[in-house]
């Protein structure tokens, strides 16, 4: 009796921790959403448990933010979603494509692209944002699309997710429809890709919720109104005195949106997305 | 695809005469061109350029004017105090947020492994500042430091303790930005943690109970050797992406106060964009590509003992 009671305890005593450290860490976000649908006047006049009481809430900061015409915002968004959807459509083509090359197809020379790609995962992208500015200025495409997309198609570490995955994939299955005089192309689009949702599903995730928040290149390509994205256009925002605090609150809580549908529709391959590169790592 | 083989194999009626292992060496080449080739132009050959680039005397806007001047701007880089501010506080910034991330990670991993109810709520929460984009993030948190009316001091004030200048004093400004980067990021690590820990095998718990070990006794001798190889790479990572502070002091303190909080790769946006010395900054991310390379390396090696 007296082991059950205190096991109970126990386990009351760990879901309170959890249940208050999580109430701490998301207070700052709780804080945000609930500043978006207050009044101006009310955001810094609230002080501590009171300012996260949604008193006079409205969508009044959300309509100024969306349709103010002075404000963009809803171009940045599209900006930021164009850009991004390419890049994970593109992406997910070209690298899994590559990877069922190097994987299934060995051809001369397979090892050592193999070798260079997994190499080149160490490059940390900040060492070559200049010349690589230098480049995509040489092909005109500062503030362009094509220089928010065509730099990031190809991504040593979604090949290597592939390769991971395609590995896995019996050969045998392969060899059944080369038997039925499939190609190797035919063999990729009607056995492997069927059979590798989920590593398709994992890397589309990752490209998209990496390249939602990215920031310094943008910042450097897209100084343009016109195809300025969400991330750098927030910043802009948040240093034009002219702005609400509302209003940014609002912008920030919109800027989240995206990745927490994609949180909340595809958790598993978001999870996976993280894990697979830590625990094989 | 038809087309494609013939082609290749000069328009004579090949394909009955192409084997399979024929195509698949040309198909294997022809599938892996796209990804290469846009690997070479936008990684490959800009870390090659970054290199011939650290050589040179070159401005962004005199791209004429661009000659060979040796070793110079290591040699202006090696002199220049800003450089080893930031070396210092890039150093500061990755030897306290590393450990300091990586145990709240695993501390709370290990909480919302525990088979209670409100772990999947748990889950969620510790997880929320991750799907937050760091500019967001950055932007947020500017608001909570603030001296007069920001949430943090007022909870400060609320305990009795008088409100702090945060991110506007030389002193608090890098800490603050430590403690907003544990906060944003312990979740990520916390999900790698989480999936080791669900490989422990049950048993290991079981036996160690039997033994009558306490729960640190547990957590000591049976939850950390198991995740030897899950702390190595959280490690590695973190520290990874501790080296590449920029956003942070970017939005929040535009490297201030005096300094106290610009980067490596804020030095090196500052030159190459700001004042488009494209040399200089390719003098610096040279560096900074060694600094990462070697502390890896160096981080490997002990890992592996």
């Amino acid at each position: 009796m007296n082991r059950i009671w205190k096991k109970r305890m126990n386990k009351l005593g760990v879901s309170l921790v959890i249940v208050l450290l999580g109430l701490l860490f998301i207070s700052p976000l709780l804080w945000m959403i609930v500043a978006s649908l207050k009044p101006e006047t009310l955001i810094f006049k609230d002080m501590g448990l009171e300012s996260f009481l949604p008193k006079q809430a409205n969508f009044d900061n959300y309509l100024a933010i969306l349709f103010t015409d002075s404000v963009n915002f809803l171009k940045y968004m599209w900006n930021s979603l164009f850009s991004v959807g390419m890049i994970v459509i593109l992406g997910t083509v070209v690298n899994s494509l590559c990877a069922y090359a190097l994987v299934k197809l060995k051809f001369p020379g397979s090892g050592f692209i193999l070798v260079v790609i997994i190499a080149l995962y160490v490059v940390p992208f900040e060492s070559v944002l200049i010349p690589l500015y230098v480049v995509v200025n040489s092909f005109g495409w500062i503030n362009e699309f094509p220089s928010l997309i065509v730099p990031f198609i190809a991504e040593a570490f979604s090949i290597f997710l592939f390769i991971q995955f395609f590995k896995g994939i019996p050969n045998e299955l392969e060899e059944a429809a080369q038997i039925d005089g499939a190609n190797p192309f035919q063999v990729f689009w009607k056995i492997v890709v069927p059979n590798s949702k989920p590593v398709f599903a994992t890397a589309a995730i990752l490209s998209f919720v990496t390249h939602w928040s990215d920031f310094m290149w943008p910042l450097i390509v897209a100084t343009d109104e016109s195809i300025r994205t969400v991330q750098v256009g927030i910043q802009y925002l948040f240093t034009d005195n002219n702005i609400e605090y509302g209003q940014i609150m609002a912008a920030l809580t919109l800027t989240t949106i995206p990745v927490v549908l994609i949180f909340i529709f595809f958790q598993r391959y978001y999870v996976q997305g993280i894990t697979s590169s830590g625990v094989k790592g | 695809m038809e087309w494609l083989l013939n082609r290749i194999q000069g328009g004579k009626a090949v394909r009955l005469s192409l084997t399979y292992g024929q195509q698949k060496k040309w198909l294997g080449f022809l599938f892996s061109v796209p990804a290469l080739v846009l690997l070479f132009t936008f990684l490959i050959l800009p870390v090659g350029l970054a290199f011939v680039y650290s050589f040179m005397e070159y401005n962004m806007l005199n791209p004429q004017g661009k000659t060979f001047t040796g070793l110079s701007n290591y040699a202006r880089l090696f002199q220049d105090a800003i450089f080893f501010t930031a070396l210092k506080n890039t150093l500061y910034f990755s030897v306290l947020v590393v450990p300091l991330q990586c145990a709240v990670a695993l501390g709370l991993a290990i909480l919302v492994n525990k088979k209670v109810k409100t772990a999947v709520i748990g889950r969620v929460f510790f997880f929320s500042p991750v799907v937050t984009s760091m500019v967001v993030v950055a932007i947020l948190w500017t608001f909570l430091y603030n001296v007069d009316s920001g949430l943090i001091n007022s909870a400060l004030n609320f305990f009795g303790i008088p409100s702090q200048p945060f991110l506007l004093s030389e002193g608090q400004a890098m800490n603050s930005i430590i403690f907003m980067s544990v906060w944003q990021g312990a979740g990520f690590q916390m999900m790698i943690f989480l999936a080791g820990l669900k490989d422990v095998p049950e048993t290991l718990y079981e036996a160690a109970d039997i033994d009558g070990a306490n729960a640190w006794q547990k957590f000591w001798n049976v939850t950390l050797p198991s995740l030897k190889n899950v702390t190595g790479f959280v490690l590695m990572i973190t520290t990874i992406q501790a080296f590449r502070l920029f956003i942070q002091p970017y939005v929040m303190t535009n490297g201030g106060p005096s300094d106290s909080t610009k980067t490596l790769v804020f030095i090196l946006y500052e030159n190459g964009f700001q004042f488009r010395d494209v040399g200089y900054s390719s003098a610096i991310a040279v560096v900074f590509f060694l600094v990462v390379l070697s502390v890896s390396l160096i981080l490997k090696k002990v890992l592996n003992q």
